[in-house]
């Protein structure tokens, strides 16, 4: 009855998936406990001053006028354009801080710099929302979880729930690996990330359950491959449209949502493995069989159905 | 007939679409560049005199002025463009003088048929207009140990009047006072006077190595409401503040137990904002001390602007600066700036109480300007930043109390009329009745503003545009109804946005783009489904409707799924992700509405009740 869909081996390489997603996830927790993420302003609190020259500025002029009017720790960059420099100071709050770099700047400069942004985050407002951002997280995994339990079974939560560690834990080792900034776009990203994933997840649960009262004959890992490929195309094809999207939005959004449109692209990367292989996975080594998915008053139904 | 939706169905739909574009057309409309006029104080009010006037300068000054009119209070003038914006606020400044308030503003244009049903534009976040946002946190603990305070200077009056001789009042560690007497009697009937006169209190009696003590404790509920009172005190004060600055659409708000977020959205002049509201300042107003009085009950404090002249003051205050009901700057017979001060009941009664006995000694007004810094601590190896929070105090008045002072008084010998109306002009606005910090602080300048919704709005199109080619290239004709169907809710997406007056920022934009791709998701897995059904050898009619059947489950699941993770964003975060939750939210409610009932709506339009053999699918 499935004969015009080719049905894929995914469940072949099943062994080959885990030790790549081991691998993946060792490197990832390296660079983290290694590098460890490189935190932003909205979490480790500090002052940052955004400052658009006309021409490209010489980063190493700036940080030597800081040094002579006594900003020592200034840490000078780029921000998306050579013209466009941020510098994060880790001052106390200073209401004229902004003002003060732009004349310290300006002074000796034939061109008109422009003040574009300043903010102030207290150390204390950085600490809670490391600690909410995390807190977040974790309850947003424990919803769902429920939610996945209630709605299908606790095996496939647990593989829902899996997945999304999974892919979170390779998100931010992303981040940590390639050292880049970690802000608060890039947390709702990444529960973004989670949002989308478990979407993913749920569309080839759906399939495997259905499967698993359809096909009576097969066995677990055929219904695997079936619902995998039967899905195949959906997921493929909504994972497109998604980098599509999100392509556009990391070339033309500019740097502010950079980190955000990265985080995501990472993450619809591996969502769409991990709801291939690792929710199948997890689901084939907790040995879920028929008897899991049919609920009772779903199995006297079907009896009333026969002839 | 399989795939007909009846009459009422297509109707509905029909509705919540013409509904929605309704409310999404405002945002068509851009705003208009536009200065608005308030005035100082209530005596001030703008007329159309005024706003003749103003019109008529800026018509001798060569500026295109595109109208201008009254509302209840405010006068608004718009301009073409934002340099005739620029131009005009200068003049106008000079025109109307200071007794008037001249803000930029950003002017709707919504057509007033549009208004008439309560439709308007999406608001813009600070990131994509411009301005200034500030985390403020209030020091509780703080105001309750004020608060305190001045409950020991009463009690203290109170026990002198009554003859109740005491030997000192000590505040202890956890918040009460201790008071010690020589007698029981004494203690007795001070206990007796404090619970009849002080519903706030739990007083207690208590004899330690011969002596005895009134101990005075604050019930909570009295805490409670002194932090509530803190709180709203100090947004009043900061809407004052803020209203002085004269922004046009300001915000300020409380945020959790203790902190009050405070949004400036479009200012230009962000350096006279911070200026405003960044002063944390409190009054104390006390004698000085008689030389000789012991060093005990005795301070020294420093000039704020005269470093290194020192004035012994007592210890005990008068007032504070929340019992400073309204203070204005002017000049006295002799042409020195002076600082008018009326005090509320209160502070008249405390103030007449204690000048009574002291005509001709002098009373000082202590200028305490809550600070603080950062340090960092080595803890085990790594940086640990601690604030720590101090206070600097300095005088700003010494002054011979000439007769007996009641509501009203004046403080003369300051520095020159800057200082003394920028002193009237935080009095005004009411000293803070507990210290606050900023913890956060955010400036946007008005171009990045602009930049971010351009380039916000280009990646919107293009990924919208790369979605609406793919569509049509891989689905057909199937592709093309699924377009429609996305570009409807865009526009049910605006508008449950503009109805909801939500805020849209630059993670929100963002939002909207993720909401585009993944729309487009719930089509692809009906479509999906239908395919399969046809391969399945399932007529193409029932095909459709068991593909549009099936998915519905799917898309349930997983869409309600993802509803859970933007709610919990959405309480979790703050500002600019907020935004992003929000714009996520609505477009997956919305999305499961277009892409299920609108695509429905339209495959039937298109293939229903007719024969067909094949599907462009």
């Amino acid at each position: 009855m499935m004969s015009t869909y080719k049905i894929y081996n995914f469940m072949g390489l099943r062994k080959v998936a885990v030790l790549f997603s081991i691998i993946m996830l060792v490197v990832s927790i390296g660079a983290l406990a290694v590098n460890g993420l490189k935190f932003g302003l909205d979490f480790t609190g500090g002052s940052l001053v955004e400052i658009g020259y006309e021409q490209s500025a010489d980063l190493n002029k700036i940080r030597d006028q800081l040094k002579v009017v006594g900003y020592n720790d200034a840490v000078v960059q780029t921000f998306g354009s050579p013209t466009d420099i941020l510098i994060r100071l880790g001052q106390d709050h200073d209401p004229k801080l902004g003002d003060k770099v732009l004349a310290a700047l300006q002074d000796g400069e034939t061109q008109t710099l422009t003040l574009r942004r300043n903010e102030f985050v207290g150390a204390q407002v950085g600490e809670e929302l490391r600690e909410q951002g995390g807190l977040g997280m974790l309850l947003a995994l424990f919803m769902i979880m429920l939610y996945v339990a209630f709605r299908f079974q606790l095996k496939f939560s647990i593989g829902a729930v899996a997945a999304l560690a999974h892919d979170v834990l390779i998100v931010l080792g992303f981040f940590a690996l390639f050292k880049l900034d970690f802000d608060l776009t890039v947390l709702a990203a990444i529960l973004a990330v989670i949002g989308y994933s478990l979407n993913d997840t749920i569309v080839v649960s759906d399939r495997i359950r259905e499967n698993f009262r359809k096909m009576r004959k097969e066995s677990a890992i055929e219904i695997m491959n079936a619902s995998l490929s039967q899905t195949l195309g959906r997921t493929v094809v909504t994972s497109l449209t998604t980098l599509l999207v999100l392509v556009a939005l990391a070339v033309f959004g500019g740097e502010m949502i950079h980190g955000f449109a990265v985080a995501l692209l990472v993450g619809v990367f591996v969502g769409t493995y991990s709801s291939i292989y690792v929710a199948a996975n997890v689901l084939m080594a907790m040995n879920v069989c028929r008897e899991d998915l049919m609920p009772p008053e779903e199995k006297e139904q079907e009896i009333d159905d026969r002839p | 007939m399989l795939n007909r939706y009846p009459l009422w169905k297509n109707l509905l739909i029909l509705f919540v679409l013409v509904f929605g574009g309704l409310y999404a057309a405002p945002n068509l409309y851009p705003d208009d560049y536009a200065v608005q006029l308030t005035g100082s104080r209530d005596v001030f009010q703008v007329d159309q005199v005024l706003l003749d006037k103003v019109t008529a300068s800026l018509q001798r000054e060569g500026v295109t002025v595109k109208s201008s009119e009254l509302s209840k209070n405010a006068g608004l003038i718009r301009f073409p463009t934002g340099d005739d914006q620029l131009k005009a606020k200068d003049i106008i400044s000079k025109t109307v003088g200071d007794d008037y308030i001249v803000a930029l503003n950003l002017a709707p244009t919504t057509p007033s048929w549009l208004t008439a049903i309560g439709a308007g534009p999406m608001k813009l976040g600070l990131d994509l207009r411009g301005g200034v946002h500030f985390l403020l946190e209030v020091d509780l603990p703080k105001a309750v140990a004020q608060k305190l305070e001045n409950y020991a200077s009463e009690i203290k009056g109170r026990f002198r009047e009554e003859k109740l001789r005491y030997r000192k009042m000590d505040s202890l560690d956890n918040g009460a006072l201790a008071v010690k007497f020589t007698t029981a009697e004494y203690r007795d009937k001070s206990i007796e006077l404090l619970r009849k006169e002080y519903q706030e209190f739990t007083v207690s009696g208590e004899d330690r190595d011969g002596d005895f003590y009134t101990i005075i404790n604050l019930t909570e509920q009295a805490v409670r409401d002194i932090e509530t009172y803190a709180i709203k005190q100090n947004l009043t004060t900061l809407r004052n503040r803020v209203n002085e600055l004269g922004v046009a659409e300001p915000l300020v708000q409380r945020q959790g137990r203790n902190r009050i977020v405070v949004q400036l959205p479009g200012i230009q002049d962000t350096a006279a904002a911070k200026r405003i509201i960044g002063k944390t300042a409190t009054l104390e107003f006390r004698l000085e001390a008689k030389t000789a009085a012991s060093s005990a009950r005795t301070e020294v404090y420093e000039f704020r602007n005269d470093l290194g002249r020192k004035a012994t003051l007592e210890k005990d205050i008068i007032i504070k600066g929340d019992n400073v009901a309204n203070a204005q700057s002017s000049f006295d017979e002799n042409g020195q700036p002076q600082v008018n001060i009326t005090l509320d009941s209160k502070g008249g009664e405390l103030m007449a109480r204690t000048t009574k006995n002291a005509v001709q000694r002098r009373m000082a007004v202590l200028f305490v300007e809550d600070k603080e810094r950062t340090v960092y601590k080595n803890v085990g190896g790594e940086q640990v930043a601690e604030t720590i929070r101090y206070q600097e105090k300095g005088i700003i008045s010494l002054a011979t109390i000439q007769s007996v002072l009641g509501n009203q008084f004046r403080i003369t010998g300051l520095d020159g009329a800057g200082e003394s109306s920028e002193l009237a002009l935080l009095l005004r606005a009411g000293a803070l009745a507990a210290p606050i910090y900023f913890v956060e602080e955010r400036t946007v300048g008005p171009s990045l503003g602009a930049q971010n919704i351009e380039m916000g709005v280009m990646s919107v199109q293009i990924g919208l545009a790369l979605v609406l080619i793919f569509m049509i290239l891989y689905y057909r004709v199937f592709g093309l109804l699924a377009n429609i169907a996305l570009a409807f809710n865009l526009m049910l997406l605006i508008a449950v946005m503009s109805m909801l007056s939500a805020t849209l920022t630059l993670p929100g934009i963002a939002g909207i783009v993720l909401t585009v791709g993944m729309a487009v998701d719930a089509n692809v897995l009906i479509f999906a489904r239908i395919k399969e059904e046809l391969a399945n050898g399932l007529p193409p009619q029932s095909a459709i409707n068991s593909g549009f059947g099936r998915a519905f489950t799917t898309i349930l699941d997983a869409n309600i799924t993802t509803l859970l993770a933007a709610v919990i964003l959405f309480a979790m975060g703050t500002g600019p992700v907020k935004g992003f939750a929000i714009t996520l939210s609505v477009g997956i409610l919305t999305s499961m509405f277009t892409a299920i009932l609108v695509t429905r709506g339209l495959v039937n339009l298109t293939y229903g009740n007719r024969q067909l053999t094949k599907l462009s699918i």
